[in-house]
């Protein structure tokens, strides 16, 4: 895969604006960004409320903001279509089981220190890396 | 009708964040994952920065008596490790391993109207839909 070199400034930026959101959901709603957590919501119509589905429009709606007016969203996405259906498959299901995911366990468990989350973050990036060293 | 706004602004937020980062982009993401090629540092400078960024913010922030919009804070209170924590973070690594993919990432891509996007968001809830199915009869 042929790909631009690395950005220190990008990824660091990037980040922090997700931290920035991430501090902001806690101080305004008091609630932590987990973005399983969030969706899976939507799902059961008994427990989906007004805030989630605003923060998954918001989501949509930075993608059509960007993509339409600023410049394209580069994906290179690297699977065939039947693995990526199993791929999204395990991450649905996956994360519902582990009740999180790279938002909610990954940046709102770890940086509370909740060790549940920094044990559930070191499988998936482990269990991630494994599985690229064998599949890709 | 505050909340709504603060949610649909903090996507949006959150969003170009994981634009900016590239972290929408599977390739990069597969990059990091993949130790044993050119190894792509990016991810891991993304989760510095938000960590870091969140980490100071939670402390500010969870010293104050209430959030702006709410009663109270929704800080979650699970501390077990349980098999459901282990079984469920290998299965959602597997699939980010194959795919590059996440449900953060995978929204904000749908709206470049990319297929394979799609199919994944699709496979996901599906597959998060199967585990609300499967769950009450599993043993906790």
């Amino acid at each position: 895969m042929s790909i631009v070199e690395f950005s220190w400034i990008n990824s660091v930026v990037g980040g922090a604006v997700i931290g920035l959101s991430v501090v902001l959901m806690m101080a305004s709603l008091g609630k932590v960004t987990g973005i399983s957590g969030i969706l899976s919501n939507l799902l059961k119509p008994a427990s989906a409320q007004g805030w989630h589905w605003a923060f998954i429009l918001g989501l949509l709606f930075s993608g059509i903001l960007v993509n339409t007016f600023f410049s394209p969203i580069t994906i290179q996405v690297q699977s065939e279509t039947p693995l990526l259906i199993v791929a999204g498959l395990l991450v649905g299901f996956g994360s519902r089981l582990a009740n999180g995911c790279t938002s909610g366990h990954g940046v709102c468990g770890v940086a509370r220190f909740s060790v549940r989350s920094i044990v559930a973050t070191a499988v998936f990036m482990s269990a991630g890396m494994l599985t690229v060293y064998l599949v890709h | 009708m505050k909340k709504i706004v603060a949610a649909f602004v903090l996507g949006s937020l959150f969003g170009l964040g994981l634009i900016q980062s590239e972290m929408v982009n599977p390739a990069r993401v597969l990059g990091f994952l993949d130790v044993s090629r050119q190894w792509d540092p990016t991810l891991a400078f993304v989760m510095a920065a938000a960590l870091l960024i969140t980490a100071l913010g939670y402390r500010v922030v969870l010293s104050n008596d209430k959030p702006w919009f709410e009663a109270g804070f929704s800080v979650p209170t699970n501390r077990v490790i349980d098999a459901r924590l282990i079984v469920g973070a290998a299965l959602f690594g597997m699939g980010w391993g194959v795919a590059g993919l996440c449900p953060g990432p995978a929204l904000v891509g749908v709206a470049t109207l990319n297929t394979d996007i799609a199919v994944f968001v699709l496979a996901m809830i599906a597959g998060m839909i199967a585990f609300d199915y499967i769950a009450p009869r599993l043993k906790s």
